[in-house]
């Protein structure tokens, strides 16, 4: 017999609601609905406009149910109706079912049956509800309405409103989360449809996710649309590594080719949602310019050869330059791969004694902001205070976008955003500090010192999310900055937001400067200055991704042997020695790394492209090669050793923890950071101080070679506040020469009402013109002058 | 400091047809026998602003008291009292609102076009009057789109007030101030609810918010507590400040005191608005009364009425003697609700008035939950169809069907001897946010049910074919 403890027992928790549904006791929470209830029992209740994500409008009304009240039992919409101690709720009467039957018959009404030539037939909720909560057949004997057939809202968006239903989740969506309320209802009644305004597309960065969430075939996307069935749709469940958010998706693929990704909801990262770049860039891993062979260059020419004479050739190339000193070879990049890649390129590199590696081009952080108090995404998104030390968090990280703005929006956390121009959390900001680039320390602690302020931050838990807001200045001024928010609340934690996807991962398992070597400047100034014999890009392509683009054309001249894993041509791999083909996301398994240090998996999906391989397996056999085996069979093998050897990863020891929700890398003791200010040279009143971000997209390698987002990137553009505009005399939308230290380029102006006076703002890496020859890396901050073209 | 809103009042007007002057008591309609009485001089010669005066010299929470006390019930449709709905606003939390509900537009209602066009400084001392004691920061007057002629009148009244030092800061030397702000509508049925109304008024969709949450006493326009009131309720104060609770309980019956408008359309002799006593005035009195419509045109026979606005289930002659007041006209099947009375002759074509009532509902759905903007087509597309001659005896049953998807369970309907029927009382159960839906059922419902041989003539018989199994045996 157990001797139960009365005292436990009377414990009652205050946030619990008992209720009985279908006469089974349920424990809700406070303050739930019927339906969430009822969501973590058996008994499903049919929906169309119900999203746990989004408040509740009870609009189709199909979540009817029965609840008991004084006056007999009462038909609500159990999506509207709040939890109460003792409620019955019933979901399967004659009267409830006949209600549910009705809504669903009056659904059916005017939503034609095409079905069979529907993208959504065979995973559409419609459907589904009509089998299990329908009626069986139709009454409706009319004519149903009809509009013209689809027609594209977007780029990327068709919509076909014959088939809404009108359930309001695409425009709460686009209107609650994204904050993009560029879709409506338009007319009443029987004539209410969902449509654009005029002449404005639904050009949302998140608008993949109203495809996703749309209960029927109304809205589609032109990446799948007619591409499968889903019973034809095999599928794995996999983490987005576009960006460093770590989206959870689902890598769906028909006959060995990808052909879409959806959200996953998972609570500590990104709630379901994909920004629209993750969502579609999977067309890239099915491009036709996709490397299938290893390549080396016979004379000038890149020719197809075997894996076994490729990587002869790098074995001779490594060792020849190591021969001389091992400080002649570098290894650039990795942050694209899985931490197993990347560990295992770490170990080769340990054991050929290379200790000049970085995964990050100079557009990153010192890692250094590791070792401070962390803080994960649900503890910014709940902090009462978030200071915003970053880059435009809609352009690079979108889901984190959505994250912190969610958080703005239910007035759970005030924003300070410190920044150069607007950006996407602006308008959600409590207060924004501007500043001129090279002055962020000083505007900080200026700032943050007025009494108004320090109440804020004495409020509850401070976050700082740290970035690097600006490819022109140098980083020490964020870290700076970041110093001054320690002094101004020491309790701080740390979001640090480095962009590229597995940076983290890549920095953690020792893709990193060793033994004080250089960063990856230094590396490109050692190569410019003819000290690097052989260079290895691994996934790397610093002619477009690193600011300073002479620097690394004066590198690439001196180098040697130019080594490139790589998944297609590039503009740095295109002179290359040899460029090994490397298996893309989707067709390899493995682990990655988010922002905050989530490790979760990554899985393979389809086969690799021709004989391409994962970077792990290349590290493995380039090992053998050079005769100083890894000791890696299998992925497996790999995994054990990284969890074995590399502290952080050691929580991942069960493979299974990294599924799902992931399993957080292990913290180290936090450290503190401090600084002294340093000068920064003043502005000529005549200059403009440059700020060079990057927006959502760009010319990157996987948006150009995917068709769908290809044609969304725009045009290089310098921005300039409409007063500064108007002091040079330039007219809007003209070109103008910008010029930099002797160095100019022609670029067309234009007018932004969020880019403050004195700065010019400059998109990174669009079409059109190459602004990378004003970004001169060895100045701390870029002033430019602007001048019209006479 | 005097602001101008609106614009001028067009001079060609002619008054809509409408109020006859009798020997009762009047409340709200005592200027209505002058040709001026829309202007601020006629006011002020009649008692004008009197009852402000009144009020402010009081202090506001007897003010309030007395509103309670004298038991103002609304008259936008519901007919809930108005002091007690001014009480369930949460204290201390500011600004709060008092919107004023202009949006007349239930099909027969006519009464606040005319309080607003024939007495918009009655409506205006009203306003100011709840503002007071309610302790209500702002007023916003929100009058149908399509009433030009009382958007006008109302415009240039609250300009002479302006002027006048009736509204704005510090009124009549007092300490209390209040804005009136003018908004017109841009023609939605369904903006007569009040949470449409709400959001019509922040700018968004005319669309109903659900309750809950959005009670608006407690979280309404802009999330703030706000008050909102019908024009005809607010157009009862003046008066009530004036003569005293006494005068005013003293009119009517203890549950419904005071007088009502109601709004007489139809096939009677002098069709118009009258100022009825709440209460005590039967429908007999009102469409037979001398001093009321005085008789059916052409002393036809009555077929049917509708007591309550084309939204309320229909009497028959049966009714005739029910008086005005809810508590009667409820268990009898119906509602009283705004106040207008539509009646039907020998000659009406039951299935066509059906028809007209049908579309405007299904017209004026919002599209915003499923049961009424598909079913409320779905009913409108099959009774034009029996109504053109097309129907099956099958389309009547499938009426009902289509119906019982909006409102399931039993449909309220008037007692009927001859048909043997018992009452089923008021109100319904409905799948719907809003009462739109519904209403679009309800005539449709009551013709069937009052009148199924009309609709029965109207339909072809459905044609059973026997069919017999290929090889049976016979």
């Amino acid at each position: 017999m157990t001797i139960m403890d009365p005292i436990k027992e009377s414990v009652v928790d205050p946030n619990v609601v008992n209720i009985t549904i279908n006469d089974k006791p349920v424990a809700a929470r406070k303050g739930e609905l019927i339906i969430a209830a009822a969501d973590r029992t058996d008994d499903f209740i049919p929906r169309f406009c119900y999203h746990p994500r989004m408040s509740s409008v009870g609009m189709c009304r199909q979540c009817l149910v029965e609840v008991e009240t004084p006056r007999g039992p009462m038909i609500v919409v159990s999506c509207m109706t709040p939890v109460v101690e003792g409620q019955i709720v019933r979901t399967t009467t004659d009267s409830v079912k006949k209600a549910q039957e009705g809504v669903l018959e009056l659904l059916l009404a005017n939503h034609p049956l095409d079905c069979p030539v529907c993208d959504k037939g065979g995973e559409c909720p419609l459907q589904d509800q009509a089998f299990s909560h329908g009626p069986g057949e139709s009454r409706f004997v009319e004519e149903k309405r009809h509009y013209e057939k689809p027609i594209a809202i977007s780029d990327i968006v068709y919509l076909d409103r014959e088939r809404c239903i009108l359930c309001d989740r695409c425009t709460r969506f686009a209107d609650e989360v994204a904050g993009d309320a560029l879709i409506t209802f338009t007319n009443r009644g029987n004539d209410t449809q969902v449509l654009t305004f005029p002449d404005e597309p639904f050009s949302s960065y998140f608008s993949g996710n109203t495809v996703q969430i749309c209960p029927v075939g109304a809205l589609t996307a032109r990446p799948y649309r007619f591409k499968a069935r889903p019973w034809d749709l095999e599928q794995t469940e996999s983490t987005c590594t576009s960006c460093s958010v770590g989206c959870r998706t689902v890598v769906q693929s028909s006959r060995d080719e990808l052909v879409r990704y959806q959200g996953v909801d998972i609570d500590p990262v990104n709630w379901g949602w994909l920004c629209d770049r993750g969502r579609y860039n999977f067309e890239s891993v099915n491009s036709p310019d996709r490397l299938t062979t290893p390549l080396v260059k016979t004379g000038t020419e890149l020719v197809a050869t075997s894996w076994s004479v490729a990587l002869e050739t790098t074995a001779r190339m490594i060792r020849l330059a190591l021969a001389g000193n091992a400080n002649s070879v570098a290894i650039l990049g990795g942050a694209r791969g899985t931490n197993e890649d990347a560990f295992a390129w770490a170990m080769l590199a340990d054991k050929l004694g290379i200790d000049q590696r970085d995964s990050q081009f100079g557009d990153g952080l010192s890692p250094e902001v590791f070792n401070l108090a962390q803080a994960t995404i649900d503890e910014t998104c709940a902090a009462s205070t978030i200071i915003l030390l970053a880059p435009d968090l809609k352009e690079e990280l979108p889901v984190l976008y959505l994250r912190v703005r969610d958080a703005a929006q239910k007035r759970k956390s005030r924003i300070i955003e410190v920044s150069a121009h607007d950006s996407g959390l602006t308008p959600h900001a409590w207060r924004t500090v501007g500043f001129e680039p090279g002055h962020q320390a000083r505007a900080v602690r200026e700032a943050l010192s007025t009494p108004e302020m320090k109440e804020q931050l004495a409020r509850g838990q401070v976050v700082v999310v740290v970035g690097r807001p600006n490819l022109a200045e140098n980083e020490m001024f964020t870290l700076q900055a970041l110093a001054e928010v320690f002094i101004a609340a020491p309790s701080v934690k740390v979001l640090p937001v480095l962009r590229r996807g597995n940076v983290r991962g890549a920095i953690a398992a020792g893709l990193t400067p060793q033994n004080n070597s250089g960063d990856a400047t230094d590396i490109l100034n050692a190569a410019a200055a003819g000290k690097i014999d052989c260079l290895i890009l691994l996934g790397a392509d610093p002619m477009a991704d690193v600011p300073d683009s002479g620097l690394v054309q004066r590198a690439f001249t001196q180098i040697k042997n130019l080594i490139s894993i790589d998944t297609m041509i590039n503009d740095s791999n295109r002179n290359a020695d040899v460029v090994l083909p490397a298996a893309a996301y989707g067709e390899k398994n493995g682990t990655t790394t988010n922002l905050e240090g989530r490790i979760s998996n990554v899985a393979q999906k389809i086969t690799p492209r021709g004989t391409s391989r994962p970077d792990w397996m290349i590290a493995t056999e380039l090992s053998i090669s050079l005769g100083v085996d890894i000791g890696v069979s299998s992925l497996e093998d790999l995994s054990e050793k990284l969890v074995g050897t590399v502290a952080a990863f050691a929580p991942s020891v069960d493979a299974k923890s990294t599924h799902g929700d992931g399993v957080l890398m292990a913290r180290e003791t936090p450290v503190t950071i401090s600084s002294n200010l340093s000068k920064v040279i003043d502005r000529n009143t005549y200059n403009l101080r440059l700020v060079v971000s990057r927006t959502m997209y760009d010319s990157a390698g996987s948006t150009v070679s995917s068709p769908s987002l290809a044609g969304i990137i725009t045009d290089a553009a310098i921005f300039v506040n409409p007063l500064d505009l108007a002091r040079i005399g330039v007219v809007d939308g003209t070109n103008v020469r910008v010029g930099a230290e002797g160095t100019n380029i022609v670029i067309m102006i234009k007018s932004h009402n969020g880019v403050h006076r004195g700065v010019a703002w400059l998109p990174f890496n669009h079409t059109g013109v190459d602004i990378r020859p004003l970004l001169n890396i060895s100045n701390d901050v870029i002033d430019v002058r602007i001048e019209p073209i006479k | 400091m005097a602001r101008r809103q609106g614009c001028t009042v067009s001079k060609t007007y002619v008054h809509a047809p409408g109020f006859v002057a009798g020997d009762r008591p009047k409340i709200v309609t005592s200027r209505f026998e002058f040709a001026d009485s829309y202007t601020l001089e006629r006011y002020l010669a009649t008692d004008g602003y009197k009852g402000l005066r009144a009020a402010l010299s009081r202090p506001a929470n007897e003010v309030h008291e007395d509103v309670k006390s004298a038991t103002v019930l609304g008259r936008g449709g519901a007919g809930f009292p108005a002091g007690v709905k001014w009480g369930l606003t949460p204290q201390q939390v500011w600004p709060r609102y008092l919107v004023v509900n202009g949006d007349e537009s239930e099909p027969g209602t006519y009464k606040d076009r005319l309080l607003m066009e024939r007495d918009p400084h009655q409506l205006l001392e009203g306003c100011l009057i709840a503002c007071y004691a309610a302790g209500l920061s702002q007023c916003f007057l929100y009058i149908r789109g399509e009433m030009a002629v009382a958007q006008e009148r109302v415009a240039v009244a609250l300009n002479e007030a302006y002027e006048a030092g009736y509204i704005g800061k510090n009124i009549l030397g007092s300490k209390f101030s209040v804005d009136i702000i003018l908004h017109w509508g841009a023609g939605a049925y369904v903006v007569g609810e009040e949470t449409a109304l709400i959001e019509s008024l922040e700018g968004n969709r005319g669309m109903p918010r659900l309750k809950p949450p959005f009670f608006p006493a407690a979280n309404g326009l802009y999330g703030q507590p706000t008050i909102v009131n019908n024009v005809e309720t607010l157009a009862n104060l003046p008066w009530l400040l004036n003569n005293g609770v006494a005068a005013y309980t003293a009119i009517g019956t203890k549950t419904s005191p005071g007088t009502r408008m109601v709004a007489v359309s139809g096939h009677v002799k002098r069709p118009g608005v009258y100022e009825i006593i709440n209460g005590t005035t039967t429908f007999r009195d009102l469409i037979y009364g001398q001093e009321f419509c005085g008789g059916m045109r052409n002393d036809n026979a009555l077929k049917a009425f509708v007591p309550g606005g084309g939204s309320a289930p229909w009497f028959t002659p049966d009714q005739l003697d029910l008086p005005f007041e809810a508590s009667q006209v409820g268990p009898a099947g119906s509602m009283l609700g705004s106040g207008a009375v539509m009646v039907m002759d020998e000659t009406t074509d039951i299935p066509a008035a059906a028809l007209t009532l049908t579309h405007f509902y299904a017209h004026e759905s919002c599209g915003k939950c499923t049961p009424c903007r598909e079913g409320g087509t779905w009913l409108e597309r099959i009774l034009r169809r029996v109504v053109d001659g097309d129907g099956t005896d099958a389309d009547l049953q499938q009426l009902l069907e289509v119906g019982a998807m909006i409102c399931p369970g039993a449909f309220p309907h008037a007692a009927n001897e001859e048909l043997g029927l018992k009452a089923v009382p008021f109100p319904y159960k409905m799948t719907t946010i809003c009462f739109v839906g519904p209403s679009a059922f309800a005539p449709v419902h009551s013709a069937l049910t009052l009148f199924r041989s009309e609709f029965e003539a109207r339909v072809k018989k459905r044609v059973t074919i026997p069919v017999t199994a290929v090889g049976a045996s016979a």
